[in-house]
């Protein structure tokens, strides 16, 4: 998979057009190249206060393969300051016993809809498939997102530190995903990841067809591929016209600046590498083809997702080096679910592609570690074998890589955002339940003390606010 | 893994001991020996206990190992068996694939022969061939309440109990339950509103006791809002021979219910969700009224869920309501991680296991056949790796009526399919 950077690449060209109007005051004054901001919504996360703390004592599962039956994580100013059998801390520094207890890197769900389709789920609250056209890419799923969404603090206690939130699966193009960080507040720009690339939504198979089919199409799957196609096309088009521009520019001439679209735009944005595309695909023939438009127009999917039929492509997809996001056991509630196998994760696992455990559901998103738990139960009964350790990956690790975002989150290594989970037992368990969760090394949700839980907006004065949930 | 030709050698050489407990030759007779038993009867949990049964019964239950003559014997050693579960609120056999793939019989729209909805009868309905059976089978679910879903009416027709044996004869009991709401969805239904749906409900009861003990032919009046199938349908709810189940969230929906028990004392009510049933769980255990509930629905998906919680299925239980778990029919299956999400959120381990077998049971009218392991039920059983209600375990053997059930699937085949190495063939040409 591509290593994305979203935002470097225009800090730097901003400053170049600043500098070159600042310093050639003698010269005919040039207008600089037009540039455009990439990142008009930026995050104003911040992260919540913190103090160091050690968690000692503790059954640790890193994320990345590691397990240590009895260790200690230390963090600090927001960050993972050591990890091990023993380590060592400043004097005083808050300490918590773990015995008994597991820590886990913070589970990051690739595919939720939280806050586009908010509960209560009204139809004020529908915000997330922008049904007027089958490519809607110009539609970014962040100017949907409601934080009062009671969904988001239902998805903490269950020890989700981040997610994707996607536009739906009407559309071919249903528009950009967003990630952000578990920590709603006043604005949706308050819970954007720092640095996270841009996704971008596509779906295959059965909705657009579904939703088109009586309204000018597609109405067919081959009608559907046909509009990828187009699309990817135009957005080629329209990225040589900038790039044209902006050549002639550098060869002095003095080109007319492209009329913006900002459709193409984000399709562009996937095509220049900035954006990665996260492909709603049931059907193994379906992931196949669209592996050939990935080819012909050489772009990378970052994930299929819902990929109730990987385990039939699984080394295709390895070769590919496109992640499957899957359930562990939906299927059947429409005919692309048909062939939904309870083995499928650790199938795709076991061919050495990348596995992720997404759940596209507001409760699902509050026991992602039973649904991993489950696929590792039920490859294990087949003789597939593998080790708790190495099944955590679905969970954080491989989310993490298909989002960008690995560099910063996603496993329990030094120096990265300490984004973990204190768990009571084994948390592969269905008894196990999340003690602390920590986000940015803030204290995110703390079991133990009623008083300190998170209620959204929504939720005070009315029935149950505040109860245990 | 337990095999059935590992069964057979056991039971060869247990043909060798001279048995204390013999069956007849040509009977299917088996032993589980050595396991955790959770009987869900008086006799509680047993270890290292033994079942016996024949002739499609449970024989009897020991705590021992007795010697064993003409059983095929199952190792219990490190397995907990448990009554088979009964899927306490289902469509099974009512669909195949929900959405876009052709006839679902667990919905219906409005058509001459009922207005109200209480006339449809799913026992028409039932496809033992579907392939959702062998799936739910094999993970322990060995009966089931089936019933329609969406009719856009007031009632949701006529459920019926059906055994998920192999076979063509699926129908415990036909017209077993009448199922409607009074909830948000309900309303929208029925005039948008509660203020008439309530009416509406009430005149649906005041016309079944009209047609109570009444001969109609083709040529009789009749001017109800019913259809005269309608009303017929609904004489057995008001008799309170057959339970009225009936959708509902909010508290104040719940207090309703419980006053249209005080008005019609004879009915056999049972809630399904009960989402804020935990603020009226007093008063619903002292009107004996049962609830089917999702542990884990804790959000407000409408207004009328607001108190949503997972704690709901532990405080329901604790005031004295019978609560059953397992509402939904593809993935019947996770009925148990449900049980179990409700055991982590205080639900007592034992009544967990309860709410998949004895208590569906008893609120639909057959714990006297199933739901619980003793001397002359019927011998539906499950023997798992572990704990049931732990994800990551798993049924390994279930038994329905005495037979060992064949432990694949559709889902079985494409797994073992495409488990197969790669050969010079096509996929299809590899049949598991």
């Amino acid at each position: 998979m591509k290593i994305l950077s979203t935002y470097a690449g225009m800090s730097l060209s901003v400053l170049a057009g600043v500098f070159l109007a600042g310093c050639d005051a003698e010269q005919p004054e040039k207008e600089p190249p037009v540039t455009l901001n990439k990142n008009p919504f930026p995050s104003t996360y911040q992260a919540m206060e913190s103090e160091p703390t050690l968690i000692t004592n503790v059954h640790i599962l890193d994320g990345i393969g590691g397990y240590i039956e009895s260790g200690s994580v230390f963090i600090s100013d927001g960050k993972i300051q050591a990890i091990g059998k023993s380590v060592s801390v400043p004097n005083g520094t808050k300490t918590i016993d773990g015995k008994g207890q597991w820590v886990t890197p913070g589970i990051i769900d690739v595919h939720s809809h939280l806050g586009v389709y908010a509960t209560p789920d009204t139809a004020s609250h529908s915000d997330g498939n922008e049904m007027t056209d089958p490519v809607t890419a110009q539609a970014w799923a962040e100017h949907s997102i409601w934080p009062q969404d009671p969904g988001f603090h239902r998805a903490l206690m269950g020890g989700v530190t981040s997610l994707q939130i996607l536009p739906g699966s009407a559309n071919l193009v249903g528009g950009r995903a967003v990630t952000v960080k578990n920590v709603p507040n006043r604005v949706i720009q308050d819970m954007k990841f720092p640095g996270a690339p841009y996704g971008m939504k596509m779906a295959c198979g059965e909705n657009p067809k579904r939703v088109y089919g009586k309204r000018g199409g597609p109405g067919t799957r081959m009608g559907n591929v046909a509009g990828y196609r187009q699309a990817w096309a135009d957005a080629q088009d329209y990225k040589n016209k900038w790039d044209r521009y902006y050549a002639e520019y550098d060869q002095g001439k003095d080109p007319k600046v492209p009329k913006r679209d900002l459709k193409l735009e984000t399709l562009a944005g996937v095509l220049d590498g900035e954006i990665i595309v996260h492909m709603h695909c049931y059907r193994a023939d379906d992931m196949g083809t669209m592996l050939d438009v990935m080819k012909e127009f050489n772009y990378q999917i970052g994930s299929f997702h819902h990929a109730v039929e990987s385990y039939k492509i699984a080394d295709r997809l390895k070769e590919n080096n496109v992640c499957s996001s899957m359930w562990a056991d939906w299927w059947g509630f429409k005919m692309e679910a048909y062939d939904g196998i309870q083995e499928n994760i650790p199938m795709v696992h076991a061919a050495g592609a990348c596995a992720i455990v997404h759940s596209d559901d507001d409760k699902g998103i509050q026991r992602l570690n039973q649904e991993a738990a489950k696929a590792w139960g039920n490859g294990k009964r087949v003789g597939i074998e593998i080790s708790q350790a190495d099944a955590w990956q679905w969970l954080s690790a491989n989310p993490a890589k298909s989002l960008g975002i690995f560099d910063q989150t996603g496993s329990l290594e030094v120096g990265k955002n300490a984004d973990l989970v204190l768990w009571s037992a084994d948390p592969f368990s269905t008894y196990a339940k999340t003690v602390n969760v920590y986000i940015d090394g803030a204290l995110a949700f703390d079991r133990n003390d009623p008083s300190s839980w998170p209620v959204s907006d929504f939720e005070l004065g009315q029935p149950g606010e505040g109860d245990s949930k | 893994m337990i095999n059935l030709q590992k069964l057979r050698s056991l039971a060869v050489l247990a043909v060798a001991l001279n048995g204390l407990f013999s069956a007849s030759a040509g009977a299917k007779n088996i032993a589980i020996v050595d396991a955790t038993v959770h009987t869900m009867t008086e006799q509680g949990t047993l270890t290292n206990a033994t079942v016996l049964i024949s002739n499609g019964k449970i024989q009897t239950i020991l705590t021992e190992t007795p010697a064993l003559t003409g059983y095929d014997i199952i190792d219990g050693k490190g397995k907990v068996v448990t009554p088979g579960l009964i899927g306490a609120y289902t469509s099974l056999g009512l669909v195949e694939v929900s959405s876009s793939a052709g006839t679902v019989d667990s919905s219906a729209s409005a058509n001459a022969i009922s207005n109200i909805g209480a006339a449809y009868d799913v026992s028409y309905a039932i496809n033992p061939n579907s392939s959702l059976l062998a799936i739910s089978r094999i993970e322990g679910v060995t009966s089931a309440a089936t019933s329609m879903n969406r009719t856009g009416q007031l009632f949701q027709g006529q459920g019926a109990i059906i055994t998920l044996a192999e076979g063509m004869t699926p129908l415990m009991k036909k017209a077993a339950f009448v199922s409607t709401g009074v909830d948000n969805d309900a309303a929208d239904d029925i005039g948008g509103s509660r203020a008439s749906l309530w009416v509406a409900l009430e005149r649906a009861l005041d016309e079944a006791s009209y047609v109570d003990g009444k001969t109609f032919t083709p040529q009789s009046p009749w001017y109800g809002m019913s259809s005269l199938e309608d009303a017929r349908a609904l004489v057995p709810v008001i008799q309170g021979d057959t339970p009225l189940m009936i959708a509902a969230h909010r508290e104040a929906d719940l207090l309703q219910i419980i006053a249209l028990k005080e008005r019609h004392p004879k009915l056999d009510i049972v809630v399904l969700y009960a989402t804020e049933g935990w603020k009226v769980a007093d008063q619903l255990a002292a009107a004996n009224i049962s609830v089917i509930l999702n542990p884990e629905s804790n959000l407000p998906y409408e207004f009328d869920q607001l108190a949503a919680t997972m704690e709901n299925a532990g405080r329901l239980q604790k005031a004295g309501v019978t609560i059953a778990i397992g509402m939904s029919t593809h993935n019947i299956r996770l009925a148990t991680q449900h049980a179990g999400n409700a055991v982590s959120h205080g639900l007592p381990y034992t009544a967990g296991l309860a709410a998949l077998t004895i208590n569906p049971a008893k609120i639909l009218g057959i714990d006297n056949k199933v739901g619980s392991l003793s001397k002359g039920k019927q011998a539906d059983l499950v023997v798992w790796s572990g704990d049931p209600l732990e994800v990551a375990e798993g049924a390994e053997v279930v038994i329905i009526n005495g037979e060992l059930v064949d432990m694949t699937s559709r889902q079985t085949k494409l797994r073992d399919r495409y488990l197969q190495p790669a050969s010079g063939k096509s996929v299809h040409y590899i049949r598991p």
